[in-house]
């Protein structure tokens, strides 16, 4: 059966990375998690575009890759605002007051957990468990670990990306 | 390689550098990174450089030191002195000391209980080798006990080894390791894998992160002799995609393990062939589950298959598919190295070894701590982990995360083992132990993991996808005090019903928490529901009251 290799959605150099992780998989359907994985993890997240190119380059019914896209947390179909903050929500943090920094930075910005601000600049997230559990509240800024973190601190430190960029 | 060979390498290696008089090993495992040990580090190699020490004293990255919240730790040798909470702005301090009297205000006591009363196997190289290089862990007799089986040993013999050991499954539900290798070894065919489990999705536990990301070449070795002695030639390692550190040393380990020809063809000169691949997760909890686990690999949803047949028989692509918990692997090289009847005598009756918990929530000293089996919860809790803090008092011990139920004051003398553990409504689990003081509402947390398993549910049989939410539901109403005494006795039906007709283990322990909290806890269910209030002050009603 001829098959015949789907071009990427756009021009975008970045579509190599993707198409490298297919390639390196033999473009088996097997690779459908680590291709999805490398697309959010070049992309930011994964649009519909990128879902059915994925689908049709390694012959998984779309429905079946949206059905896997959406059935790992890990991925996000949404684009993330400029900053992220990920409140952790495992148990240690969780009886240490993780709940408090959630309340008090969704309440300050009027955003719930999982989702982005109005102007696209903070996205508030939570996740299930960090592993930082010695360290506990525990909240990723950007991409940093922080420990021991107060309410307070976590509105300063938005605060702070918030002024700057404005 | 020859076991002779692995030994001549360690020791040039030793030779090819001269032995600095100090040795600063600063840990540099994801509790102190983000306590940000990476500057300590820098600042310390920095100001080395500046006095042009760098021929006496050198700075080395290791692996978890143990007591995380005290984090960035650091050792300095030859005299074993450690430090805590160390900033940047102390290297000039501590690289004065060198030589002479410690900087007293860093000290960190290594004679304390946390350190003394610990008996480590598994995290015996964390925090002394240095994760990313291959040499270091050769040094401390690593790959050793791989050559000696490749050399020496049938797979039968391995595989005895490990029966006799009476090592018993660390992911948590204690399967015996040596019958589960057997059966796989027994199962047909002339393809085979094993998978190694390192998708640790329980909240408040980060054993296997410690692992990987301290001593990566650790586990490696332990798949490959399990490989050996089931006849597979192909690993998978599951990782959570949440782990990037550890990741990221295992794509390193695995490249030097390949360079010096212990993975890959031909390992150790012999016809044996072993690969390992690493396969990320991506942040669903019932993919540790090993039928969910197998699915994800597939590329598919993870979601469980009914049991029988078991992976060992019809795995990955239908092949017969051994998987272990990366604490597992861990335990493997230790035991063929010093002999199962070695392991045998550590530990109690049913629960040999050591296990290795992550210790965290409301207790002086929490981090990772490795216990031989048998130590009883009050020991771990007051001696290790030095009590409660901020006077106040012990409630519960959660162990085995939503899985597993909380253990109240009077249990605190039982023996930690799988059965004991079993016996008072939890399980070992992988190891994530949280300690809880007064300030937690019991009911809160049975709400807590309650809408864990809601959320985490794959949604493949009914009990579990509907009965969690209706569990959720109800104890939402009970923490809002709207709820009636008849909601108590609908919750046990309900208990009943989704653990004893769910498809797998996620929806099977799943009301565990709620079950254990009842049983010990009923007096505050009934003081949501009757007084209409929140014993500990963290429940809505109590706070409508307050307003």
């Amino acid at each position: 059966m001829h098959f015949t290799k789907p071009s990427p959605p756009s021009d975008d150099k970045r579509w190599r990375i993707v198409e490298a992780t297919m390639r390196r998989h033999g473009y088996d359907s097997h690779a459908l998690i680590e291709t999805l994985h490398s697309v959010q993890q070049t992309f930011g997240y994964l649009d519909p575009e990128a879902l059915r190119y994925v689908a049709s380059s390694l012959r998984v019914p779309l429905s079946k890759v949206y059905g896997a896209a959406t059935f790992y947390h890990f991925f996000t179909l949404k684009p993330q605002g400029e900053h992220t903050c990920v409140v952790c929500m495992g148990t240690a943090c969780y009886i240490k007051g993780a709940p408090n920094i959630l309340a008090s930075v969704s309440q300050r910005y009027g955003v719930q957990a999982g989702e982005t601000t109005a102007d696209g600049k903070l996205s508030l997230l939570t996740a299930r468990c960090l592993g930082s559990c010695g360290l506990a509240p525990a909240v990723v800024f950007d991409g940093e670990v922080a420990g021991k973190v107060t309410p307070e601190e976590a509105l300063e430190r938005i605060g702070r990306w918030m002024e700057h960029d404005s | 390689m020859t076991p002779e060979e692995l030994r001549r390498l360690a020791s040039s290696h030793e030779e090819a550098r001269p032995e600095p008089k100090y040795r600063i090993k600063v840990c540099v495992a994801a509790g102190c990174l983000s306590a940000r040990s990476d500057q300590v580090r820098e600042a310390l190699e920095n100001e080395i450089a500046r006095r042009g020490l760098e021929h006496a004293c050198e700075v080395k990255g290791v692996g978890c030191l143990g007591l995380c919240t005290a984090g960035p730790l650091m050792v300095v040798e030859p005299d074993g002195v450690m430090y805590e909470g160390v900033t940047a702005d102390d290297a000039p301090d501590l690289i004065n000391s060198l030589g002479g009297e410690p900087v007293e205000r860093l000290l960190c006591p290594a004679d304390a209980p946390f350190f003394q009363k610990q008996y480590k196997i598994v995290l015996e190289n964390s925090g002394l080798i240095d994760p990313e290089k291959i040499e270091d862990y050769i040094a401390r007799d690593g790959y050793l006990a791989l050559a000696r089986v490749l050399e020496a040993m049938t797979p039968q013999e391995v595989i005895d080894e490990i029966t006799r050991s009476g090592l018993r499954g660390r992911g948590g539900a204690g399967y015996p390791t040596g019958l589960k290798w057997s059966t796989v070894a027994k199962a047909g065919g002339s393809h085979k894998f094993v998978i190694c489990n390192a998708d640790e999705g329980d909240p408040g536990a980060f054993m296997d992160r410690s692992v990987l990301e301290s001593d990566p070449h650790r586990v490696l070795e332990g798949m490959a002799i399990a490989a050996y002695a089931v006849g597979a030639s192909q690993g998978y390692l599951y990782v959570r995609a949440e782990y990037p550190l550890a990741v990221k040393r295992l794509r390193t380990a695995i490249r030097q393990a390949e360079r010096l020809g212990l993975l890959g063809n031909n390992i150790c000169g012999t016809t044996f062939n072993f690969h390992v691949d690493i396969r990320l997760g991506a942040g669903a909890f019932v993919c540790g589950e090993e039928t969910a686990l197998i699915a994800s690999i597939e590329g598919k949803r993870g979601q469980p298959r009914p049991r029988p047949p078991y992976p060992a028989e019809y795995g990955l692509w239908g092949y017969p598919t051994l998987i272990n918990n990366v604490e597992t692997f861990a335990n493997v090289a230790p035991i063929i190295r010093n002999g199962g009847d070695w392991f045998a005598r550590i530990g109690i009756e049913k629960s040999k070894g050591t296990k290795v918990f992550a210790l965290a929530g409301s207790v002086k000293n929490t981090g990772l701590i490795e216990v031989p089996m048998g130590i009883t919860l009050r020991e771990i809790i007051f001696d290790i982990g030095g009590g409660i803090p901020e006077g106040r008092k012990f409630k519960a011990v959660q162990t085995g995360g939503p899985s597993g139920g909380c253990i109240p004051e009077q249990y605190l003398d039982m023996p930690v083992d799988y059965e004991s553990l079993a016996k008072v409504g939890s399980i070992m689990g992988s190891g994530g132990m949280i300690v809880m003081d007064e300030t937690s509402c019991m009911v809160d947390v049975a709400k807590f993991f309650m809408e864990f398993c809601m959320t985490e549910s794959c949604g493949k049989c009914v009990p579990c996808r509907v009965g969690t939410a209706q569990m959720y539901g109800l104890l939402q109403k009970i923490t809002a005090g709207e709820a009636s005494m008849d909601a108590l006795a609908l919750l046990g039906e309900l208990c009943d019903m989704v653990k004893h007709t769910s498809l797998c283990g996620l929806g099977q322990t799943a009301p565990n928490p709620v079950l254990s909290t009842l049983q010990y806890f009923r007096e505050e269910y009934i003081a949501h529901i009757v007084d209409k209030q929140c014993p500990a002050g963290v429940c809505p009603i109590h706070r409508r009251e307050g307003q």
